[in-house]
């Protein structure tokens, strides 16, 4: 499974990339791989708010559907509405494309996610 | 067979016809003088014009693209895909029964009062309980209706801490999502490796904030619950409640009875341990039934009898409300009463031993070729987690299709969820030996095909009118209507 | 043995032996023995078909049914013509002897019935996107009341009086379960009171249901509501329908309707005591994925030829489990197939011809019972084939004397709505001949 270097992850799989006090979240590569073709993705609307552990989005495949849920603070800028019409992209490049881009409201929960190499551990030793 | 691919649609023609009403015999009067002509639709209806020939053949050429228990074994775990025997079906169609109003006079249906009354009380006998609901309309309703009612007896005390149920992972679906409607937030136990309950689980799950367990026994891997005894007290110390889901009462006619086992309230699935057809997908029943202590909580209206005269009673004091229209399915009731009637106490406790032996049977013919537990005694069904060996790109969905191929129903595929690759077999009573043996003796073929020819399995079914349909196709980019 | 259990003993026998036990009694020995019957049960011994056949055919003789009475009630069941082709369609056992069309390859012929009768329903309302059905109308108006808190996840619910009693009940039973707040409006002159409307909706209502036509029969005044409705963004506004009022009715969707429901027995189901029937429902393409219960899509299969699917599956509880949209996971599978025929069988023209006949013969009734004076309307409001009627004398003493004269009376409104004691609501189908009103209005007329 692709883990990709310089983004925050959390046990539920999924990633921050920071740019300054925005964020880009998406689906890692794995959770993608586990939901199998994607058919849906549920999209939260601009300026919604959600807290930290929060669901903001379900991704659904055709046998399965999963919660995306918020890995900190934040306030939604921008939804990726591509995903509406092509949810299979999720499956293609999930680091490419990403679910939401939030204001992050407090940059020190970033602390509490995993770095890319603490994923690829909890990775090994949950699979 | 001719190819047949039509909608009804693409055979309309204008100026067709199907039906023939007798002439308007009273004096017409202008449309919109009868009713405002802002509220008429001044449109042709979108509905198309065929004859009765075209609907007829239509529909008897998309009858032969279907399976159902008439056409062979249909051994879908969880679902009794029992035989439908066909007096049920007369029985309903009776013209007393059959045309009958819900809301007439009820001198004029005591016929149908008795027979709900005479149902409720054989239900009660069979489950160990001492009044049943006849009102759900099937087992999610059931589970449901059972749910309100442990809700009501909670609430009725006082006692409104209790929001949470407990389900094993190994309950279908929709034991948590019926408790989620009726307003519940879910705690789900492990089962142990064995696939039961986890006792200590249960234990740590178990508080003050508990409204009840929800269990299914025998479980939906064909196993029976033998620490139920211990559950149920358990349980109960705790101020819960115990929920028993019918699903697979066809295991346990005339052996056990939930009410015995410590359950407070239950549902039968009509459609499945009482033999009324499944229709496609409906209409079931789910009747509930409870013991003495949730009496004063039954939706209204119950069916009643004084002295000669049956009624319905609309007075029950802190009664969860109504569940659904009028009375609840009553013409799949006439057609389990019929069942009943016709198996009484002996056939009904026959079912059972031939249920189960035919599981044991036909698990102790396959454990050689599929992974199951030995040595295990399993009740009306077994569950087979996919192929034995090394065969990981051959999934249990190939071996379903492949069978497809040999004019079989698949058993119930990747569920229970706990088992990987899970394939639920349910062969029921109405099978013979001989079915069962062929059955096996195909199992065991596609066994081998994975080894060898595993394209066959792959590239199955070859033999049905279409072959593997797009699925993702189809949640992507819904088609939900024709479009013309 | 027995006719539905083929095994003989001596299959029984051999099983016992490749099984590895002596009886079937040790296949059941993980029952703990404390809690086993250990009796026979306290039931009849198992009868022949012939026994069984002559005992309920005398309970189904204790019953007259609507073809020993002339049926003049209504309130949410209907005695309509059912063409013959229904019965006879639904009876094919390919259809009612399968199950729910998980293998779609084996299934198309029920896949196929559900795509058309979705078609049907949104062809009918104007909708875009129907499910494959639910238990009933009144189970459906609980069903639409939950999906619309869920789309706005709001838990206020406001339902006018003039819904069916029965389906306000299942709401308020439902509702509590839900931690929903049910506001009922009150009616005035038989249609639902708009000033009342406007009060209560705020920012709070997730939706607003009214029936039409409504439980007196009375066509509501659609537009007008749904201007009231939607004066609050995002508020829903759900309508229950008489599916065979929109032969001549205004389409739902054309007067904003976001999820039309309703009880869907009128096509072809028989009364059977009141069950089972079908509940409709159907809305807009953008709460699709909110709807509860089965769907069918179509698809292609590897061959690029057409086929169909359970489809949008991730909302439905086998998948979504506690988060599914509803924990509904039949549909109405053989009733759905019989709405589905009648409608084809009717087509433009019947359909239309079937409503029509009913709004003149239900006039006809009206005029005929009102004509003297003893009856008085109830309600001076434009009607489809229900009609209210007032006397001095009670609707139990009505009747009874109808049913003296094999007539079987209206429904006595009184039992739901206090303030019209001896209110008498009848229902006119297609049905009815000229004779056969004639006969009730001069009967009625002798009564007083």
């Amino acid at each position: 499974m692709k883990v990709l270097e310089g983004l925050y992850y959390t046990k539920d799989h999924e990633w921050v990339k920071v740019e300054g006090n925005e964020g880009y979240i998406g689906l890692t590569d794995y959770a993608q791989d586990q939901l199998g073709d994607i058919v849906y993705v549920e999209l939260p609307e601009v300026d919604d708010e959600f807290e930290k552990e929060e669901v903001f989005s379900a991704v659904e495949s055709v046998k399965a559907a999963s919660d995306v849920f918020m890995p900190v603070d934040g306030k939604i800028l921008e939804v990726n509405e591509a995903l509406l019409d092509e949810p299979g992209l999720l499956n293609e490049d999930p680091y490419e494309n990403w679910i939401v881009k939030i204001e992050i409201t407090d940059k020190s929960q970033l602390d509490e996610l995993m770095t890319s190499e603490e994923y690829e551990k909890y990775l090994e030793e949950e699979v | 067979m001719r190819k047949y691919d039509k909608l009804i649609f693409e055979l309309s023609k204008p100026g067709r016809k199907a039906y023939r009403l007798p002439k308007l015999d009273v004096e017409e009067v202008k449309l919109d003088e009868l009713i405002p002509s802002e509220y008429i639709n001044e449109e042709e209806l979108e509905l198309p014009e065929v004859s009765e020939v075209d609907i007829i053949r239509h529909y008897t050429n998309l009858a032969n693209k279907n399976y159902g228990v008439d056409t062979g074994f249909y051994p879908l775990g969880s679902c009794t895909m029992k035989y439908n025997p066909k007096i049920n079906e007369d029985m309903a169609g009776l013209d007393g029964f059959r045309n009958i109003h819900p809301l007439q006079p009820e001198d004029t249906v005591q016929g149908a009062l008795r027979l709900m009354y005479e149902l409720d009380q054989a239900l009660c006998e069979i489950s160990g309980m001492d009044k049943m609901t006849l009102q759900p309309a099937a087992g999610a309703h059931g589970e449901l209706t059972g749910l309100a009612l442990i809700k009501a007896y909670h609430e009725h005390r006082g006692d409104t801490k209790r929001t949470k149920i407990i389900v094993p992972d190994s309950a279908h679906g929709t034991n948590p999502a019926s408790a989620k409607v009726a307003g519940f937030d879910i705690i789900e136990i492990k089962s142990t490796e064995e696939g039961l309950v986890d006792i200590e689980s249960l234990k740590a799950a178990l508080s003050d904030e508990i409204a009840g367990l929800m269990l299914t026994n025998p479980n939906t891997l064909g196993l029976f619950e033998r620490e139920i005894v211990e559950i149920a007290e358990l349980v109960h110390d705790a101020g819960g409640l115990l929920y028993y889901d019918g699903a697979n009462a066809n295991a346990i006619l005339g052996k056990v009875r939930p009410g015995d086992m410590g359950f407070d309230v239950v549902h039968f699935n009509l459609h499945k341990t009482f033999s009324t057809p499944h229709g496609g997908g409906g209409p079931g029943a789910g009747p509930v039934g409870v013991k003495k202590i949730l009496l004063d909580y039954l939706p209204t209206p119950t069916v009643e009898k004084d002295g000669d005269r049956y009624y319905l009673n609309y007075d029950i004091p802190h009664s969860v409300g109504r569940m659904k229209d009028f009375y609840g399915h009553f013409s799949i009731l006439v057609r389990a009463y019929t069942y009943i009637l016709t198996m009484g106490k002996d056939g009904l406790n026959r079912v059972s031993d031939i249920a189960v032996l035919n599981a044991n049977y036909l698990a102790s013919k396959l454990k050689e070729h599929y992974n199951l537990a030995e040595d295990t005694i399993y009740k009306h069904e077994f569950v087979m987690a996919g192929l034995k060996g090394d065969l990981s790109e051959v999934t249990t969905l190939d071996v379903a299709k492949r069978l497809l191929d040999y004019g079989y129903h698949p058993p119930t595929i990747y569920f229970p969820l706990i088992v990987q690759e899970a394939l639920m077999t349910e062969p029921t009573e109405s099978e013979s030996k001989e079915t069962l043996d062929e059955f096996a003796d195909i199992l065991i073929k596609i066994a081998e095909e994975a080894k060898n020819k595993p394209e066959l399995l792959k590239d199955a079914p070859r033999n049905t009118s279409l072959r593997r349909l797009d699925e993702a196709k189809a949640a992507r980019n819904p088609i939900l209507k024709y479009e013309g | 043995m027995y006719p539905y259990i083929p095994n003989t003993p001596e299959d029984e026998k051999q099983m016992l032996e490749a099984i590895g036990v002596d009886s079937i009694d040790e296949l059941f020995k993980d029952i703990p023995e404390s809690v086993r019957l250990n009796r026979e049960l306290n039931l009849h011994p198992s009868m022949s078909e012939l026994e069984v056949s002559r005992y309920l055919t005398k309970l189904s003789q204790m019953n007259k049914s609507v073809n020993q009475l002339t049926c003049f009630l209504g309130a949410g069941a209907y005695d309509h013509y059912i063409p013959a082709v229904v019965g006879h369609i639904t009876s094919i056992s390919e259809f009612y002897t399968s199950y729910t069309p998980y293998q779609a390859e084996i299934s198309q012929g029920t896949l196929q019935y559900i795509f058309e009768y979705q078609t049907l329903i949104c062809n009918l309302t104007g909708m875009d996107v129907s499910n494959a059905s639910l238990y009933d109308g009144g189970t459906a108006i609980a069903e639409a009341a939950y999906m619309a808190a869920n789309v706005t996840r709001r838990n206020q619910i406001i339902i006018s009086k003039t819904v069916n009693p029965q389906y306000r009940q299942i709401l308020h039973t439902y509702a509590h379960l839900q931690g929903l707040e049910i506001i009922e409006i009150d009616e005035e002159g038989g249609v639902t009171n708009l000033e009342e409307l406007k009060k209560q909706i705020s920012d709070k209502t997730a939706a607003v249901i009214v029936q039409n036509p409504n439980f007196f029969g009375i066509i509501e005044d659609l537009k007008a509501t749904e201007e009231i409705v939607h004066s609050q963004k995002k508020t829903l506004f759900i309508a229950s329908m008489n599916p065979i009022s929109l032969g001549i009715l205004k389409k739902p969707a054309d007067l904003g309707v976001d999820i039309v429901v309703g009880e869907g027995q009128p096509l072809g189901v028989p009364l059977q005591f009141g069950g089972p029937y079908l509940g409709f429902i159907a809305t807009k393409k953008q709460f699709m994925r909110k709807l509860p219960g089965r769907i069918v899509g179509q698809t292609e299969d590897l061959d690029g030829k057409r086929g169909f699917v359970l489809t949008l599956q991730a909302r439905e509880q086998h998948i979504r489990r506690e988060k599914a949209t509803s924990n509904i996971c039949s549909n109405q599978g053989i009733n759905t197939l019989a709405a589905v025929v009648y409608l084809v069988t009717l087509g433009k023209k019947g359909l239309r011809e079937v409503a029509t006949q009913a709004a003149q013969k239900a006039h006809y009734a009206f005029k005929q019972i009102t004509k003297s004076g003893k009856f008085k309307p109830l309600f001076d409001k434009p009607f489809f084939m229900e009609f209210a009627v007032t006397s001095h004398v009670s609707p139990e003493e009505i009747n009874n004397k109808l049913l003296g004269e094999n007539i079987l009376g209206g429904y006595d409104l009184g039992k739901d709505y206090p303030q019209y004691k001896n209110g008498i609501l009848y229902a006119v189908t297609e049905k009815r001949t000229k004779e056969e009103i004639d006969k009730l209005s001069s009967v009625l007329e002798g009564i007083i």
